[in-house]
């Protein structure tokens, strides 16, 4: 039987879906909230290094659970595995309520306004779908602004010359630059000539939004924060949406399909509950904020007569795309100590190479990294240091707390077969289809990636570094945390999924407004872009809403 | 699947393997015999020296038994297999020889050259990965999970064992 009919349902509560209820909410729309996982208290987090989202050898500690949740993936030659959650090439982000937003790193960054035309910028690159997006930097830039405000963003981009405009500084100054790797950093790169400057966060650096300042803890990028000083959509917009009463959140329940009448407009979705019930909640509109590879996957596995491929698939963009980050750079090892325990660790970047580098057709934002912990650096040694035995450990003893990781991520050229699709056989333990991907990186990225690896190592050098190595990539899959790209936005419906506002083109009444719509994934982390569009794709939608006199 | 006819061969093996070692609390999934080969192959992967704790005084090889009880239960038959086989490579012997001579076993392992009769098609190399990388774990990891015996590792690096706290103090507030 179905439930009672609401304006709006909204499915994933991760970075982008809260944003949308919160802005549908506060509007006056009536409006359910639909997210696999559960609510993670923060005093019930513990910081385990071998179980979180970053390492998770013992299991993902934010979902998805291994348990009755797998995926095919399809390598490089062609074989077809079966993974589960907490295995590599599964790309997992999270599935909780706050989604990667709970135990992400925070870092804030709006794109450049060139990552949003680089087929103006740099032509078309020959085997990619490289395009540009249908909205500008100007057309996101009051929904950026409206992120770093609402949800909380610390940091001082203002000795960055390689930006847009910003009509507004950010809320908070930055976590103190005091740490040994900061300064080492910040020297060396004014030496070369370089721009640094304090990466912007979505972490509370003083009191703010009513929860504290960050404590400076070793546990942040893969964690969530104990003292709610990180800033997600867990402790911000939800909150907001939830005070107005307008929002109902369940949690634990997973959706299955977009019920569509045959003319391809939604009547509302089908989803398991706590139970593994299944209901129908009906609702005016639709809006999916599942995550690039589970939106693409409900999309496809929404059918009806006229849309036999899935939702949004007509033209076979759906799926297609994925791409994420590659995330290239260096190490260099000092004469002196430089760990000293201040968390988070990541501090300051440079833009420098985010465009014009030479004969490329792209490049990455550059910054130190997060606290690494002995986990995380244990297999982290320069060429020639052997893998285990007495010298590893020597190697590890002298030099775990005198490195430093300088890295960034590569814009990546799109590629059409890079791709998540139904897989026929496999099913998850409610019975839906899984996802099976495969194909991987265009050569260009790899080259990219490459390039900015001697820009990382340079930089190290002239912090003192005594022995330096770089770290490039290959041309394997793409996707994981920074997964994006599955439902493009265009204006020709034969060569993108969704409007610029989001709007599937096959329907009236069903948005997409999460990751998966970015037509390139910028030469930064993306989830300040992620946010700025659900901001826009809610205004727009209540807009909508309130012009058919709902 | 010749996973399975490996397992039979290797627990005829193991029989005869015995050893006296003194633990703090008994292994969960392995045996005496099986226990005391993991900790010497572990040695080996991270050796004790004078000055520096090893895998030992971490205490990795417990970390692996409880693990093997829950998230790595589905390579409970690789450890079984891989553990007969280097005590088949050494006449029941592993425990007793001395460490360079069980690194330079375990090199031939970690390059799959191991007999394929004993150790797989692969020749070991994905065992010797899986292990290797589960001592680390152990070493390196959280104590909450059975190894880093008393931090160990982490007091060797030189990193406070107890973190310092509430220190968050803004720039330019
Ligand atoms: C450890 C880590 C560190 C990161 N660091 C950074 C960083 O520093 N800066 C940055 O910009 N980005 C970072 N990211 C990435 C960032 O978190 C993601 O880009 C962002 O969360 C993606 O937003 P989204 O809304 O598209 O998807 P998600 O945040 O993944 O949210 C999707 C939600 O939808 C739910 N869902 C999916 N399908 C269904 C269904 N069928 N029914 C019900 N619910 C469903 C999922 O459970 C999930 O909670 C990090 C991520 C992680 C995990
Ligand atoms: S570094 Fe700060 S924001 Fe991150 S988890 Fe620790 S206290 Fe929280």
């Amino acid at each position: 039987m179905a439930l009672e009919k609401v304006n709006a349902v909204v499915i994933g509560a991760g970075a982008a879906g809260p944003i949308v209820a919160k802005e549908l909410a506060v509007a006056g729309f009536r409006v359910v909230l639909l997210e696999r996982g559960r609510w993670h208290s923060p005093w019930e987090c513990r910081k385990d290094d071998l179980r979180n989202q970053r390492t998770n050898v013992l299991g993902n500690a934010f979902g998805p659970e291994d348990e009755g949740n797998p995926r095919v993936l399809v390598n490089q030659q062609g074989e077809a595995r079966v993974l589960l959650p907490s295995e590599g090439g599964y790309n997992n982000n999270a599935a909780c309520v706050g989604g990667g937003t709970l135990s992400y790193g925070a870092m804030a960054w709006r794109f450049h306004p060139d990552d949003f035309r680089t087929r103006s910028r740099y032509g078309m690159v020959a085997d990619s779908t490289l395009d540009d997006w249908p909205i500008t930097y100007d057309d996101l830039e009051p929904y950026y602004e409206k992120a770093e405000w609402e949800i909380g963003v610390s940091g001082d981009d203002s000795g960055n010359p390689f930006k847009g405009e910003r009509r507004k500084p950010l809320p908070m100054p930055p976590v103190k630059p005091d740490s040994i790797e900061h300064q080492l950093l910040e020297k060396a790169a004014r030496k070369l000539g370089l721009h640094p400057f304090h990466i912007p966060m979505l972490r509370n650096s003083v009191p703010y939004g009513g929860r504290p300042a960050c404590m400076r803890c070793r546990w942040c990028v893969g964690f969530a924060c104990e003292v709610d000083a990180k800033c997600g959509t867990q402790n911000t917009v939800l909150r907001t949406a939830l005070a107005t009463g307008n929002l109902e959140l369940r949690t634990r329940a997973m959706t299955k399909e977009i019920l569509l009448d045959p003319g391809g407009r939604a009547r509302g979705v089908a989803y398991f509950d706590e139970n593994d019930r299944l209901q129908e909640q009906p609702a005016d509109v639709v809006v999916v904020c599942g995550g690039a590879t589970e939106s693409a996957r409900l999309l496809l596995n929404s059918r009806s007569k006229a849309h036999p491929r899935g939702l949004g698939n007509n033209s076979d963009w759906v799926g297609r795309n994925l791409q994420g980050h590659l995330y290239t750079g260096a190490f260099g090892l000092m004469e002196q100590r430089t760990y000293d325990d201040l968390g988070p660790g990541a501090s300051i970047a440079i833009c420098d190479y985010v465009h014009g580098n030479p004969g490329l057709a792209g490049g990455a934002m550059l910054a130190n990294e997060f606290i690494r912990l002995p986990v995380q650096f244990m297999n982290t040694r320069p060429p020639g240091v052997p893998r285990w035995g007495l010298a590893a450990k020597e190697f590890m003893k002298r030099n775990y707390t005198r490195a430093i990781a300088v890295q960034g991520p590569t814009q990546e050229i799109p590629v059409w077969d890079a791709r998540c699709e139904l897989d026929p056989e496999v099913k998850d333990r409610w019975g839906i289809p899984v996802l099976r991907m495969s194909g991987g990186r265009h050569a260009h990225t790899v080259e990219i990636g490459e390039y900015i690896t001697y820009k990382a190592e340079a930089w190290l050098q002239a912090a003192g570094a005594i022995q330096t190595w770089r770290r490039g990539g290959g041309r394997g899959l793409s996707g994981g945390q920074h997964q994006a790209g599955t439902a493009r936005m265009g204006h020709d419906p034969k060569t993108s999924a969704v409007d610029a506002n989001g709007r599937v083109h096959e329907s009236e009444n069903v948005y997409v407004a999460d990751a998966s719509v970015h037509v390139t994934n910028g030469a930064f982390n993306p989830v300040l872009t992620i946010m700025a569009i659900a901001y826009r794709a809610g205004e727009h939608i209540a807009r909508e809403l309130k012009g058919k006199g709902i | 699947m010749k996973r399975r006819s490996f397992f039979l061969v290797a627990s005829g093996a193991l029989t005869g393997a015995g050893c006296g070692h003194r633990r703090s609390a008994p292994f969960r999934t392995l045996s005496e015999s099986e226990a005391a080969t993991l900790e010497a192959w572990c040695d080996a992967l991270i050796p004790s020296t004078d000055g520096t704790p090893g895998a030992k005084e971490a205490r990795t090889s417990r970390y692996i038994d409880i693990q093997l009880t829950r998230r790595f239960r589905k390579f409970r038959p690789q450890y079984q297999q891989a553990l007969a086989a280097i005590e088949k490579m050494t006449g029941g012997r592993f425990t007793e020889i001395s460490v360079e001579e069980r690194t330079v076993l375990l090199e031939k392992i970690e390059k799959g050259e191991g007999d394929k009769a004993l150790w797989g098609p692969d020749g070991g190399r994905e065992v010797f990965n899986l292990i290797l990388q589960h001592t680390l774990q152990g070493f390196y990891g959280n104590p909450r999970h059975g190894g880093n015996h008393d931090y160990v590792s982490w007091r060797m690096l030189g990193i406070p064992v107890v973190p310092v706290r509430g220190r968050g103090v803004a720039y330019g507030a």
